[in-house]
């Protein structure tokens, strides 16, 4: 009784563990109660000399003021970091929890020092925990904040997430990416603290995408198409190959599977048993194929779990050796990754050994040096290789084979709940759920594929959105599809209203009409080498007639005639629609919005007149969440009412998220076929968006954006109204842009801007 | 005659047949009917042509048709010498002239009004006239004109006219199935059977990749070459790679997977 009142007083047997028990100097009756048996384990893993330090620390944790919690975790978790990574560990975590005691980032303690012994063992060196240590106390550095002047007032709301996740994220990440991954939830969420709780407890379907792209191991999108291409190449088979995440699955790993929609593959695989991800892509397919080409479904219903798993090993091995037979390497790549389990690993008198034979049988079927002596298993190998011999045998005859290898082998353990399950998983085979069919309606059978139906209401307004990724200039990356582009056909208004401002603009259109004329029959493009043309060709000429004087053979083809060459260019003109298009333009009584209606009207009709393919559109922004693309003409349609109506109604409002409308206009430039394409842009000022408050990020994107369509052979041309918009059109567009100082001569200068740019 | 001997084919060519062409083809010679043999590179056209010459023992004459070619470069052309003009048979001429079966190799690579100077030998009329000699040549009895072309990997720009194509009758070759390929890569290299066969099966593989990212497939051609060279001690793998991959594509994504049925088939 005395002594868990007061537990320092607590007397031990044992005159050591009384010494130990001094020297942690607490008083908390819950250490008292572990106190004994985590002794027992520390004694295990930590020397006598260093077990002073460890007391020393467990002690200096416990008087942090933060109750018992630290302490007792500490005192549970160091001899498994210890055993992990060495006791020299301990410096640099004292340090770390020293530092998160000393900010106001002391909850996050008891977090960090929970997973410590998770960490460790998945880093193993102590070098390689001081990275993780330095990343940690990185991030509370820079997101411990002081809001409107309190001084570091508010701790960290990542870091206690960071810490609960750090095993899982160090499992799926190299220390690089998780330098990445911490970097991004800084750089994006440093000022929004519940958003930073989300992103680093992984609950932001960003912090999962950067999670996604930062992975070791072979990435799905990667090999793609080299999987599609061995399919298609090796197997002369084609489906859909659909990657299911496992970076989020612990318990239940999914298995790879086949069904009506397609191949289903993990998203990633690591290079491992020294083989590297591709190739376990490939024993992957590999197998699926083998059952798509030689499996036939059976009917389930009569047979026990136990047989339905014999038979599953014994087809698994028979399409692995008929895809063997077809390709040998494959031999290689299908051993590396099967187990090879002990013979004698499982004790059949305590446990269930069913899974533990299988496995070694199915060793034994695809491996000729498997080295397993049991009778039964080489008589059943030698059956095995019989019915194979000459043919592909058949999955119904290969199944009478694995009942009677059941019936032959049982044993009363095997209904034990207690199942061996070391060394039996063969993770490049698939869950088997085409073999079977069931004749009665199960309850887990399929059900998941069954057809659902959409609820009513749910129907979907609009084409759904595309989503772009956004150059971040600062970390050098892409946020991935972190721009949403609804695409939609602009309203329409009175299309007289165009033909209106034509007829204002006759006299420019007059003269614009002059210069059409002048630009339409034109590239005259010389042919030489003729033997009969339409002109001589001096210089062959006089070359022949040197050979001939020469003595040698002169080459009779001393023409050249002409041909004219089509203009082959198509436009898309990109409007900026954004709200500053409202004001009124400085020297005019029209507002730049009506400004550029007439300009745009004007350039149409003389593109037209021209016959080049001219597309229109419209773009604004309000968040990234929402950048609406509007479609005021399409290539394909003539320069008539329906288009001049949706330009009479042309509006403006919302800002100007120009990285992801010119993606979406590239993406529409990019699929035609012109040997010149051009994208024009008219805008009245820098991008911005009201989500966004570092100028320089939107600059950075658009220029990303315009140097991605010049990759894909697109031109891009900005004419600015904005008359300072020197100090940035340059860095977005290099040198293919045009600054407009007087907006209203626009209707005049855009359609000459273009002539001038197409000549 | 010495000029006809040299267009002979001296010895006999490997050839196996894949149907029935060789009999249709005597068929057709004897009918003087013109031929044209479709198919893609490198599956045997020109060595069946040139089978069916030794065959028939027959004098051919080869033309390689291509973009600069004019009509005076296979009806001839008057030459310029010191002393005056001397008239110079091309080749199509000479071919009507001995007998000679004329074959024009890859002839849609020719320019079209080109090509139209082979009409009046191809119908009843078989006959040339040389407008800028002004003779008319009747073709000799033995003489025949066998065109190639490759419908697949040209452009399209690049076709025959109709008018061209309902001169002739036509075969239509394709790479041989996996037994004969086997057969034709023992019987021209003496590489071993089991050998030989792998070395198809890549050729399959290949073949699966036309028009997803490969233009054509791995032909037999190429077939011969991979087997020449392990024929000469080469490892099987290397030469696959060196006579098989690497000239047909230079996308990686292709490379990795060829080269990975190599290494499966070569172990």
């Amino acid at each position: 009784m005395m002594a868990s009142s007061d537990s320092a007083l607590k007397e031990y047997q044992h005159p050591l563990m009384q010494q130990y028990w001094k020297r942690l100097d607490t008083r908390f009756p819950q250490v008292a109660d572990i106190f004994e048996e985590a002794m027992a384990e520390a004694l295990l893993v930590i020397d006598r000399p260093d077990l002073d330090a460890y007391l020393d620390a467990a002690s200096l944790i416990g008087k942090l003021g933060r109750g018992v919690e630290p302490m007792l975790v500490f005192i549970e978790e160091w001899p498994s970091v210890v055993a992990a990574v060495g006791k020299q560990a301990l410096v640099p975590v004292l340090d770390c929890v020293k530092a998160m005691q000393k900010s106001p980032n002391g909850n996050a303690i008891t977090p960090f020092l929970q997973t410590l012994a998770a960490v460790a063992r998945r880093l193993q060196s102590v070098e390689q925990l001081q990275h993780y240590l330095d990343i940690a106390l990185d991030l509370m550095r820079r997101t411990t904040g002081s809001i409107h002047g309190h001084h570091t007032t508010f701790p960290s709301p990542g870091l206690p997430g960071l810490f609960e996740q750090a095993p899982r994220l160090l499992n799926l990440l190299a220390m690089a990416g998780l330098r990445n991954w911490v970097e991004y939830g800084i750089r994006n969420y440093s000022h929004h603290p519940e958003r930073q709780i989300e992103y680093f407890t992984l609950k932001l379907a960003d912090s999962r995408a950067v999670l996604q792209r930062e992975r070791h191991g072979t990435l799905f999108a990667d090999a793609e198409r080299s999987l599609d291409l061995y399919l298609r190449a090796l197997w002369q088979d084609s489906d859909q190959l659909v990657p299911y995440s496992t970076a989020f699955d612990e318990l239940r790993k999914p298995i790879p599977y086949y069904d009506a929609l397609g191949m289903r593959v993990p998203d990633v695989f690591d290079d491992a048993y020294g083989i590297s991800g591709l190739d376990r892509y490939r024993a992957v397919l590999a197998h699926m194929v083998g059952h798509r080409r030689w499996s036939e479904a059976q009917i389930a219903d009569n047979w026990s779990p136990f047989q339905r798993m014999a038979v599953e090993f014994f087809e698994d091995c028979r399409v692995e050796t008929l895809l063997i037979r077809e390709y040998p390497g494959l031999r290689r790549i299908f051993l590396a990754q099967h187990p090879h389990p002990v013979e004698d690993a499982c004790d059949p008198e305590t446990t269930s050994c069913l899974r533990h034979r299988l496995a070694m049988l199915s060793r034994a079927l695809i491996d000729p040096g498997h080295g397993y002596t049991d009778k039964d298993l080489l008589e059943f190998v030698r059956r095995f290789h019989e019915l194979l011999d000459q043919s592909t045998s058949s999955t119904a005859e290969i199944a009478g084979l694995a009942l009677s290898y059941v019936t032959k082998t049982r044993r009363q353990s095997d209904q034990l709940a207690k199942v061996h399950f070391d060394n039996t998983v063969i993770d490049y085979r698939d869950d088997n759920r085409q073999l079977w069919k069931f004749i009665e309606e199960g309850d887990e059978e399929q059900a998941f594929d069954a057809e659902r139906k959409f609820e009513p209401g749910d129907e979907l307004k609009g084409l759904p959105p595309r989503h772009y990724p956004e150059w971040d200039h600062a970390t050098q990356t892409y946020r991935p599809d972190w721009a949403s582009v609804y695409e939609s056909l602009h309203p329409s208004g009175n299309a007289a209203d165009i033909d209106k401002l034509l007829q204002k603009h006759a006299a420019l259109a007059k003269q614009l009409k002059r210069l059409l004329d002048l630009l339409k029959p034109q590239d005259k493009v010389r042919i030489r080498y003729q033997e009969e043309g339409s002109e001589l060709d001096l210089d062959v000429a006089i070359r022949s007639l040197i050979d001939f004087k020469g003595g040698a053979t002169p080459d009779p083809r001393i023409n050249m005639s002409h041909r004219t060459d089509g203009r082959d260019i198509t436009v898309l003109l990109l409007v900026d629609l954004s709200e500053s298009l409202n004001e009124k333009a400085a020297g005019s009584q029209q507002t730049i919005l009506q400004l550029s209606q007439e300009a745009v009207s004007l350039l149409a009709w003389a593109i037209d007149c021209l016959g080049d393919p001219l597309a229109i559109a419209g773009f604004h922004s309000n968040t990234r969440h929402e950048v609406r693309y509007q479609h005021i003409k399409g290539f394909s349609e003539c320069w008539d009412d329906t288009v001049k109506a949706r330009l009479a109604a042309m509006q403006a409002g919302y800002s100007t998220r120009m990285g992801a409308a010119l993606r979406n206009a590239g993406h529409y430039l990019s699929s035609r076929k012109s040997d010149k394409k051009i994208l024009l842009l008219l805008t009245d000022g820098e991008p911005a968006d009201i989500d966004v408050t570092d100028p320089e990020h939107l600059r950075a994107d658009a220029k990303r954006a315009v140097e991605e369509l010049t990759t894909q052979g697109v031109t891009t041309f900005c004419l600015s109204l904005d008359p300072k918009a020197d100090e940035y059109v340059r860095e977005i567009f290099g040198n293919r842009w045009r600054v407009l100082d007087r907006i209203e001569r626009l209707p005049e200068q855009l359609p000459m801007l273009y002539l001038s740019l197409t000549r | 005659m010495s000029n006809k001997d040299q267009y002979l084919v001296k010895t006999e060519p490997f050839y196996q047949a894949q149907g029935k062409e060789v009999v249709l083809y005597e068929a057709a010679y004897h009918a003087k009917l013109p031929v044209m043999v479709k198919g893609p590179t490198g599956c045997g056209k020109s060595r069946f042509v040139e089978y069916m010459a030794w065959k028939l023992q027959k004098p051919l004459i080869t033309v390689a048709c291509n973009e600069d070619m004019t009509a005076s470069d296979l009806v001839g052309r008057y030459l310029l010498e010191a002393n005056g003009t001397r008239w110079l048979d091309g080749p199509l001429t000479t071919a009507a002239r001995i007998g000679a079966i004329c074959y024009l190799d890859e002839i849609v690579e020719a320019r079209q009004d080109t090509t139209v100077v082979i009409h009046p030998l191809t119908d009843h009329r078989r006959n040339l006239p040389l407008d800028k000699k002004g003779e008319l040549i009747e073709a000799h009895p033995d003489f025949q004109l066998v065109i190639s072309y490759n419908p697949g990997y040209q452009s399209l720009m690049k076709d025959l006219k109709q008018s061209t194509k309902q001169r002739f009758t036509a075969f239509d070759f394709d790479y041989p199935s996996p037994e004969l390929e086997t057969l034709i890569l023992t019987q021209e290299t003496g590489l071993a059977e089991g050998t030989a066969a792998k070395l198809v099966k890549i050729g399959q593989v290949g073949r699966n990749l036309k028009g997803h990212g490969l233009d054509e497939g791995i032909s037999t051609r190429l077939l011969v070459y991979a087997a020449m060279l392990i024929k000469r001690g080469v490892d099987a793998g290397d030469a696959c790679r060196m006579a098989l991959v690497r000239p047909i594509t230079d996308d990686a994504d292709i490379r990795a997977t060829l080269d990975h049925a190599i290494d499966t088939t070569f172990i």
